[in-house]
């Protein structure tokens, strides 16, 4: 069955893009990750032009994660205040974002950055995710108790200016902290059409301390907003979102991550968390195929 | 139907000593709506004779469907440090966005290279203006590049077999549209070539347009941006919630 995606200016198979959807959907409802990180990437792919999959994708995010949002409110897992803060530096992120992004499109370097951003950040990811998990999973085949590491945050964190109370989050530290972060994960969801939970979730355990009931609220809290925020300033820069492929894929995620949250109650997190170290790797090792194989085709076009 | 017309009268009234070709398409106005896969575009019509005589060889026709023409930039990849990037580009001032042509010959045995320049008949003798400064084997090199590139997605067509004539006197080709082909105001041009020249041409002109719901959002993105993407973030908050919901309660 095929639709015609009017901003794309193209025609797709819209089973495919209901299914891509679903998939990443179901990874995410079973890994906690928003899967924008699989979804730009399969949709340039299949022949979305990158500016439209990105665009499209950050629309798409947004519904996702806010289901997730009001059950991590109602079992209290959002600090607010936390959120807030890093809200108001993705905004200002996806702002210096699209700047960025566009004087790139402008060098025409922008798809070489978007593919070599995603071969070093989810390379690095995927591969300390991979060697955590399975260092735990012999660890417990071996009978021993894992290691509970020390909370406590990076030293770096603490040579920032002015300490507010964050309560929730138990933290005692300079604002300035989350808010880079947020920078960092708008700019990186404005030019890459990803959340930014796969490098939130850790940054907020391992360099600022956060408590850990609030991460994952607070991360889908920050990420609810920006995404939105982002989704606008496309719409109103690239005028690259298309709500058709938007909604389609949304319509896939929303039904996959229910099913997946289900499956994963299932299965043993160590596990979980190795078989996602394996799916992020297999995207950056494809996008660096593309990186450094001959293209099928040396040439492109663009208005100007 | 003025200029068709006009056309038999001249014919009928001045007895001309040229052919007249009489062209038509079967559709004026192609509509892009949501189930839009492609279509099949029609091009037909009648050749007349002067007091009806056919000549003794018989005449050939090439029939031309040209989209507005854009200035764009084309790119190309070099392999730097280990990476395919964009490294070197071009400029053309008027590359067609689209440009199907159908002959009932192989072009090269219709016409010479000069002849095909003027009429900008084949993918090889496109007029697309570069931007001056580079040189002429550069030129060569990127419009090869853009040629290739366009005609491996459907959008530059050379179909050397695809007009049909009969008995002389009517000729018919299909022109297949692409699913991802630009919008605006396209030319189909008719010429009927007779040793190595063009002794009759003839324009009609088609609309590519979004129609319906894809029209609407297309102009709305694109003239209340903000809005559009207030409704985009709505819309998926509201599908996001919903499904929640729903299974929440199942």
């Amino acid at each position: 069955m095929h639709i015609y995606l009017p901003i794309a200016g193209l025609s797709v198979n819209m089973l495919v893009i209901v299914l891509l959807g679903g998939g990443v959907g179901l990874l995410s409802g079973m890994f906690g990750v928003g899967g924008g990180f699989l979804t730009t990437p399969l949709l340039i792919f299949y022949g979305i032009p990158p500016t439209v999959a990105v665009a499209s994708s950050a629309t798409q995010i947004t519904g996702a994660s806010v289901s997730g949002v009001l059950a991590q409110m109602r079992r209290n897992g959002v600090d607010f205040q936390m959120g807030g803060v890093m809200v108001a530096g993705g905004i200002l992120g996806s702002g210096l974002g699209v700047l960025l992004f566009r004087l790139l499109e402008r060098l025409g370097q922008i798809d070489t950055v978007i593919s070599l951003t995603y071969v070093l950040m989810l390379g690095s990811i995927g591969g300390l995710m991979a060697r955590e998990s399975i260092a735990t999973i012999l660890a417990q085949r071996r009978g021993e108790k894992p290691r509970r590491m020390a909370r406590r945050h990076n030293p770096l964190i603490a040579m920032l200016p002015g300490r507010y109370r964050f309560y929730r989050s138990g933290l005692y530290i300079s604002p300035l902290a989350p808010f880079l972060l947020g920078v960092l994960t708008g700019v990186l969801t404005v030019s890459l059409g990803v959340g930014g939970g796969f490098v939130m979730v850790p940054a907020m355990i391992y360099l600022l301390g956060m408590a850990a009931q609030v991460v994952v609220g607070t991360s889908l809290f920050q990420i609810l907003f920006v995404t939105a925020a982002t989704t606008l300033i496309h719409a109103v820069t690239t005028e690259a979102v298309d709500i058709v492929l938007a909604l389609l894929l949304l319509v896939g995620s929303a039904t996959g991550a229910q099913i997946g949250s289900r499956f994963a109650m299932t299965m043993k997190p160590e596990y979980l968390r190795l078989m996602l170290a394996l799916i992020v790797l297999a995207v950056a090792v494809r996008m660096a195929i593309g990186l450094t194989w001959r293209p099928g085709e040396l040439y492109s076009v663009e208005l100007g | 139907m003025r200029q068709r017309l006009a056309a038999l009268a001249a014919l009928l009234c001045l007895g001309a000593a040229k052919p007249v070709l009489v062209p038509d398409v079967s559709d004026s106005q192609v509509q892009i709506v949501y189930s839009f896969t492609g279509a099949e575009l029609l091009l037909f019509g009648a050749i007349l004779y002067p007091h009806g005589r056919q000549p003794d060889h018989p005449a050939d026709v090439a029939v031309v469907l040209k989209g507005p023409t854009q200035s764009i930039l084309v790119r190309e990849k070099q392999k730097v440090a280990g990476m395919w990037l964009n490294a070197d580009s071009a400029r053309f001032r008027s590359a067609p966005t689209f440009y199907a042509i159908a002959s009932s010959r192989p072009l090269s045995q219709l016409v010479d290279q000069r002849t095909a320049a003027i009429y900008e008949l084949g993918l090889d003798s496109l007029q697309m203006s570069p931007a001056s400064g580079a040189e002429p084997a550069e030129q060569a090199r990127f419009e090869n590049g853009l040629v290739d590139l366009k005609r491996r997605s459907g959008l530059y067509v050379e179909d050397s077999h695809g007009v049909a004539i009969r008995e002389g006197a009517l000729y018919r080709a299909q022109i297949a549209i692409p699913a991802r082909v630009p919008v605006g105001r396209y030319v189909a041009e008719t010429f009927l070539i007779q040793d190595g020249k063009v002794v009759a041409g003839a324009v009609r002109e088609v609309d590519i347009g979004k129609e319906g719901f894809e029209r609407f959002v297309t102009l709305a993105a694109h003239h209340w941006p903000f809005t559009y993407g207030l409704v985009a973030v709505a819309l998926s908050l509201a599908i996001g919630w919903g499904a929640g919901a729903l299974f929440r309660r199942n």
